[in-house]
């Protein structure tokens, strides 16, 4: 039982080579740090692989890394970090990917090829923080109204919004005839 | 024939059918008044429960609380059925255009109570996304305060509302949060501090110096 990380980290780093940034290890829990640009073929390779078979995954979301202090800027060289939460049902065992995606252009591969799982968790994340997965069926906002501009949760949108929760038409008497 | 007060209307009573004498009783009211008593006193609810408060209002309207001893447990989920709109909960951005047209589908007259600290102010959510008071947008004629109220709260603005029916009032105007008194220019509330009466400058820097004398030197003086 279990997965044999050490044997993974050399597994992904002869097949991917320069697209691992980093592995990260924190009481049991792993972490892959890669670049965007082959993504699907990074989460195909931990689906498919009989020694990983991560096969389920649980969430996808995202974390803008913008204005991070000093010591955290080390870890997060794009903008954005791309999250998925992957959970191996044979081998028991989870992993994290985090993908770098920049401000500009602000796109990746979309992952619902491999997972229907990620069909609404990408779009949560391109309501959220604008994110645009590129091949997604259905890319549409998934919580904001349909007529919503703006990202609400980038650390550059304003908590208290741009007027949207004043804009709305007043109650007026119809006037009795 | 016998004449006597009934709740405050001049009536003449007739022998009542309790006697069971076949004579005809009557009294005499104004169709306005008979008309509020009867919408006072059997309300329709229009519960809209978005959040914990809906859970409150839940409760008053089961057995323990029993919001029938008020004439208001025929929760209506047809707005075109009912005259009171209790909006419990926080409205958000997407959720508001959904609470005017219901609001508009009520038919005339209607009240509206605004339950808990979010529906009536946003409460602690001051974010892009929440709606910070209905009553900028729909009138609301009573507030219950709290996070979230007791159902005696509730059931006190049912009354309250009550009240109101019987005097034939109704709230029609909007609040506007852009005068509310607390957004004033901080500037005018020092300068104006040592006019205004106590009452408005009361916070804990206007009470009085604390009593620092023992027990033994109170009672000497």
């Amino acid at each position: 039982m279990g997965i044999d990380f050490k044997a993974l980290q050399e597994t992904v780093k002869q097949r991917f080579g320069e697209q691992v940034l980093a592995w990260s290890e924190f009481r049991g829990q792993y972490g892959l740090h890669v670049k965007s640009g082959r993504i699907v073929e990074v989460l195909r390779f931990l689906r498919d692989d009989p020694a990983t078979k991560f096969v389920m995954l649980t969430d996808v979301t995202c974390v803008d890394g913008l204005k991070l202090p000093e010591t955290m800027e080390q870890g997060f060289p794009e903008r954005f970090a791309v999250v998925y939460h992957l959970y191996s049902l044979e081998h028991n065992d989870r992993l994290r990917v985090k993908a770098f995606v920049p401000e500009d252009p602000c796109e990746i591969d979309s992952a619902a090829g491999l997972w229907a799982a990620a069909n609404w968790g990408e779009r949560e994340v391109f309501d959220l923080f604008g994110i645009n997965f590129r091949g997604h069926p259905d890319l549409r906002r998934i919580l904001m109204p349909a007529n919503y501009e703006g990202h609400p949760l980038r650390k550059d949108y304003p908590l208290k919004g741009r007027g949207e929760r004043d804009n709305f038409p007043k109650y007026t008497e119809i006037p009795e005839a | 024939m016998t004449t006597q007060q009934v709740e405050g209307v001049s009536a003449q009573v007739g022998a009542g059918p309790e006697s069971k004498s076949g004579e005809a009783g009557f009294i005499t009211t104004k169709l306005n008044a008979l008309l509020d008593w009867g919408r006072k006193n059997s309300l329709w609810p229009m519960p809209f429960g978005t959040a914990c408060c809906a859970i409150e209002m839940m409760a008053t309207l089961s057995s323990r609380y029993d919001l029938a001893r008020f004439g208001a447990e025929v929760i209506r989920f047809s707005p075109r059925q009912s005259d009171l709109m209790i909006v419990s909960g926080r409205i958000s951005i997407k959720m508001m255009p959904v609470l005017i047209e219901i609001y508009n589908q009520m038919p005339e007259p209607k009240w509206c109570i605004s339950m808990g600290a979010c529906a009536s102010s946003g409460g602690v959510f001051d974010t892009y996304t929440l709606i910070q008071g209905v009553d900028q947008f729909i009138p609301v004629d009573v507030y219950i305060p709290g996070c979230p109220p007791r159902p005696e709260s509730l059931i006190d603005a049912v009354m309250l509302i009550q009240q109101k029916i019987a005097r034939n009032q109704r709230q029609t105007k909007l609040y506007d949060r852009t005068r509310h008194p607390l957004d004033f220019e901080p500037v005018a509330l020092v300068s104006n501090a040592a006019e205004a009466p106590a009452t408005l400058t009361g916070s804990r820097h206007s009470l009085p110096p604390k009593d620092v004398r023992t027990v033994a030197e109170k009672d000497e003086a």
